[in-house]
């Protein structure tokens, strides 16, 4: 579904991301991580056309994404912190997107329903708090049904029932045959949705490999677990 | 395609500061003709508040509003549509709504009490005006990832063209008033659309004969229609290079 | 009424000897008033019926009444000069007389008169003719409520409304002169008076006066002309309750003063001049209870005026009330009303206690630099004059009134 060839991106002196290359099937979640300053969001926005690396390509369905903006249609991208304009309502920014994405394929109502959307659709976004602006981040990742959906840090900010719906849904959408990628800092969240892991470092991948291969190698039974395991080899290499 | 200028539209009708400022245009205009005992006075009057008020916050507000809005841009920028369109579309936004601020604030009045024809060239220099410093402010904010910077530089911007540049000029009349440098400053003040804007209406009210031969030079060159048509062309310029800069750094910037 | 006028008018001219009054018209006793005049004798009265007289040239050159009922046409045929006066003691009066002939050199005219004495030219109507009235070393003659309009053209091709030249004891009243090329002109003219005149649209100077002594011109009215007045190397002119206005234009003044002295100027208005009164040269002159509004410049006063005495005017709403092209002034203000004046009046005198300095840096800028105009409302200037008020540095600091009024004097 994505292929990442090679790309190198720097910016200034700083080289963030070296040579990467990556392969992303549908049907998978993928959890990318690794600490701090290690090229994670750079990658995520490369994807998604943000960035703009200095070399190498990327694939999309059979398509590079440079100078292309048709492969977006089967993205879902739901940021860390989202901000909207001040003085738009939920209702304007819902169909704003609708009016971009023009897309006919059917809605995927299920967060829009489960978060209770409707009720709230005249507020104003300046006035929401910063947990509801995710929900609204979450349900327009969700709504037009992408093929792919990356998720960067979804349950920050969220609260403990919010965050459980978001994450059955992201199990919900992988057993449906889509591919999610997710950031994220609290592990534990991540264990019961991820089917790989990619590891990054100073911006190199230092693997990607599926959680139970993982959890062989490292002696673990969750993927937590085995994503500690290399946190702690890296700080101390 | 073009539809998300009108979500920003709405979004900058409803904001606080723009809602504010149609107000004060409106306090201002109205009480530069109300306190004057002509037009030709009042129309001076808010001759200088247009050409202090309209840059400086056309500029400041427009930095402000797009740095405020990076987020928001990320957010557009993976959603399929070309990055063409969502910087065209802010700029139009932006320059739409605050230039149907001026209209609202200091268009009314100015066709209530002033001639037509000279409310119509207020009304336009005002636009223009608008125009370009919205376009400024897109070039500075594209220049700089930090915010902080890029409101310093707009600031640094418009003090330049509302105070420094003048003071250029002057000093340039005196350096060389041994020459006849009359033609000379045709270039040069059109090298500043406050300038430009401000010497266009002064050419159209009773001052002009104040002007002197200079006066007469200019009046010779934007007098015409071709004059007026070109200098109309030069703040077009004034708006289009500063925005065809940024939309190119846009295109190919990193978010 | 007017017949009484008329009457009277005639008697005095009657009483000298046995005057007649022949008559000139289609059926009257003459058909052309040169024969008229050829068999009047001194003294006569020539009245001239109603119609059009086409190609006049008519020369007067004995002592005659020729007037005219209901305005009767004499025309030039653009061929012509209407009528020459060679003679003392003439009246004319109530005619239209139109299109003269038109030449440079001989300066041709509607009414011309030369080396006459004791003429009066009242109450008639000039239409398109190169010079109107053309005095020429004349004394005692009375130009009286005439109405004069000429094509307003170019300039070198229009002659002057009122020309007076090398004459005494002229009174030029109530006439109303405009589109030529100087509405009232005086040159070695002495001892006149020109009184309630309106002169407008003139090409050049609504009034143009140049080494003409003791003179007074007062109650007139100069407006929309191309240049203003101009009064020009003369002594002892009293200019007073005259009003300048509208002479709006590139080098266009209320009043130009050039090389005079000792004149006296009070109690006139001027508004709406691109520069009200323009003085260069001009010495012991007393500038008093005028009313400076809405010009450009109020006194454009060059450097080289000296001991001139400003007091008790108003200065209102000028773009720069006073301007100068030097440092040195020998001039004194005093007692003068300035709207743009800040200053308080603690002991309720009605006079400031601040001094005021009229003279604004711009002004002194556009002054030594006149392209430096261009930067006119520009925020700059602006603060520039602001801060100048506060601390004078640039301005010349003799430049200034130091008994401000509070309030405008009720002119």
């Amino acid at each position: 579904m994505i292929e990442i060839k090679n790309i190198s991106k720097s910016f200034g002196k700083l080289s963030v991301l070296k040579n990467i290359d990556l392969h992303l099937e549908l049907g998978q979640c993928i959890a990318l991580i690794g600490p701090n300053g290690c090229g994670k969001t750079t990658l995520i926005k490369s994807i998604l056309g943000m960035v703009l690396p200095d070399q190498g390509d990327i694939i999309v369905k059979q398509q590079s994404i440079f100078n292309n903006i048709e492969y977006r249609k089967h993205i879902g991208y739901m940021p860390q912190i989202g901000r909207y304009p001040q003085n738009m309502t939920i209702g304007q920014i819902i169909n704003m997107v609708k009016n971009i994405r023009n897309s006919d394929a059917a809605l995927d109502n299920d967060l829009y329903d489960y978060f209770e959307i409707q009720k709230m659709l005249h507020k104003y976004m300046g006035t929401l708090s910063g947990g509801t602006t995710q929900k609204v981040s979450a349900v327009l990742a969700f709504l037009f049904n992408p093929d792919v959906l990356i998720l960067d840090e979804p349950t920050a900010g969220l609260d403990p029932l919010a965050s459980e719906l978001l994450k059955e849904k992201i199990i919900r959408e992988k057993e449906k045959g889509k591919l999610i990628i997710i950031t994220s800092h609290l592990l534990s969240e991540l264990d019961d949705m991820v089917s790989q892991i990619i590891f990054m470092q100073d911006g190199n991948i230092l693997f990607h490999k599926g959680v139970s291969q993982l959890n062989a190698e490292t002696n673990t039974t969750k993927a937590s677990k085995a994503i500690l395991h290399f946190l702690k080899q890296s700080r101390n290499g | 395609m073009g539809r998300i200028f009108k979500y920003v539209m709405l979004d900058i009708f409803k904001n606080k500061i723009v809602i504010f400022y149609t107000i004060l245009l409106a306090m201002l205009s109205w009480s530069a003709f109300s306190l004057e005992d002509n037009e030709s006075k009042g129309l001076l009057t808010l001759l200088n508040i247009i050409l202090l008020t309209v840059p400086l916050v056309s500029i400041l507000f427009t930095t402000i509003y797009i740095y405020n809005s990076s987020e928001f841009v990320e957010l557009l920028v993976s959603l399929p549509i070309k990055r063409k369109v969502i910087w065209n579309s802010l700029f139009i936004g932006l320059g739409l709504s605050l230039s149907l601020s001026f209209i609202l604030g200091a268009g009314i009045p100015l066709l209530i009490y002033a001639e037509f024809n000279n409310a119509l060239l207020f009304i336009a220099a005002g636009i223009l005006t608008t125009l370009i410093f919205v376009a400024l402010a897109f070039l500075s904010s594209i220049l700089s990832k930090d915010k902080a910077k890029g409101i310093g530089v707009s600031i640094i911007l418009w003090l330049y063209f509302a105070l420094l540049f003048d003071g250029l000029i002057l000093f340039l009349l005196y350096q060389l008033s041994e020459y006849p440098i009359e033609k000379m400053m045709v270039v040069i003040t059109s090298l500043s659309p406050i300038d430009l804007a401000r010497i266009l209406i002064l050419l159209n009210l009773d001052v002009s004969a104040m002007l002197g031969y200079t006066g007469a030079i200019f009046k010779d060159f934007f007098g015409t229609t071709q004059g007026l048509i070109i200098s109309f062309g030069l703040l077009l310029l004034w708006i289009v290079i500063p925005y065809l800069i940024s939309l190119r750094k846009f295109k190919k910037k990193d978010l | 009424m007017k017949n009484i006028v008329l009457i009277i008018f005639i008697s005095v001219f009657a009483f000298s000897a046995t005057a007649k009054v022949v008559t000139v018209g289609s059926k009257a006793q003459f058909n052309s008033i040169d024969k008229a005049i050829e068999q009047a004798s001194r003294y006569d009265t020539i009245l001239v019926q109603p119609g059009l007289y086409k190609n006049q040239k008519i020369i007067i050159d004995k002592p005659l009444s020729l007037i005219g009922e209901k305005m009767p046409v004499l025309d030039g045929g653009n061929k012509y000069q209407i009528i020459t006066v060679n003679s003392d003691s003439v009246l004319i009066k109530g005619f239209k007389l139109q299109n003269s002939s038109f030449a440079i050199l001989e300066d041709p005219a509607a009414i011309k008169i030369i080396n006459g004495n004791k003429i009066i030219i009242e109450s008639n109507y000039l239409l398109n003719n190169f010079f109107g009235i053309y005095l020429q070393k004349c004394k005692n003659t009375l130009v009286k409520n005439n109405r004069i309009i000429a094509k307003g053209q170019k300039e070198q091709e229009s002659g002057n409304g009122i020309h007076c030249w090398k004459s005494d004891s002229l009174q030029i009243i109530g006439n109303k002169v405009e589109r030529n090329r100087d509405g009232i002109y005086f040159e070695f003219v002495t001892n006149s008076v020109i009184w309630r005149n309106i002169s407008e649209y003139n090409l050049r100077y609504g009034l143009h006066f140049m080494f003409s002594n003791n003179d007074a011109y007062f109650t007139n009215i100069f407006r929309n002309n191309g240049a203003g007045v101009s009064v020009m190397f003369t002594k002892k002119v009293v200019m007073m309750n005259n009003t300048f206005s509208d002479n709006w234009g590139d080098a266009a003044y209320g009043l130009l003063l050039k090389e005079i002295s000792d004149c006296h100027l009070e109690g006139n208005t001027m508004y709406n001049n691109t520069a009200a009164v323009f003085m260069d040269g001009s010495n012991r002159m007393e500038v008093k209870r005028n009313i400076f509004k809405n010009n450009g410049w109020g006194l454009k006063m060059q450097a080289n005026c000296m001991d001139n005495y400003i007091s008790s005017n108003n200065f209102l709403g000028n773009t720069f009330d006073i301007s100068t092209n030097g440092s040195l002034t020998l001039n004194s203000f005093s007692e003068n009303y300035w709207d743009k004046y800040e200053g308080y009046d603690l002991n309720k005198d009605k006079i400031g206690d601040v001094p005021y300095h009229p003279l604004s840096i711009f002004a002194v800028i556009v002054e030594g630099n006149p392209p430096a105009m261009l930067l006119y409302r520009s925020f700059m200037i602006t603060l520039l004059d602001k801060s100048e008020k506060i601390l004078p540095s640039i301005t010349p600091d003799n430049f200034v009134d130091n008994k401000p009024l509070m309030n405008a004097i009720p002119l």
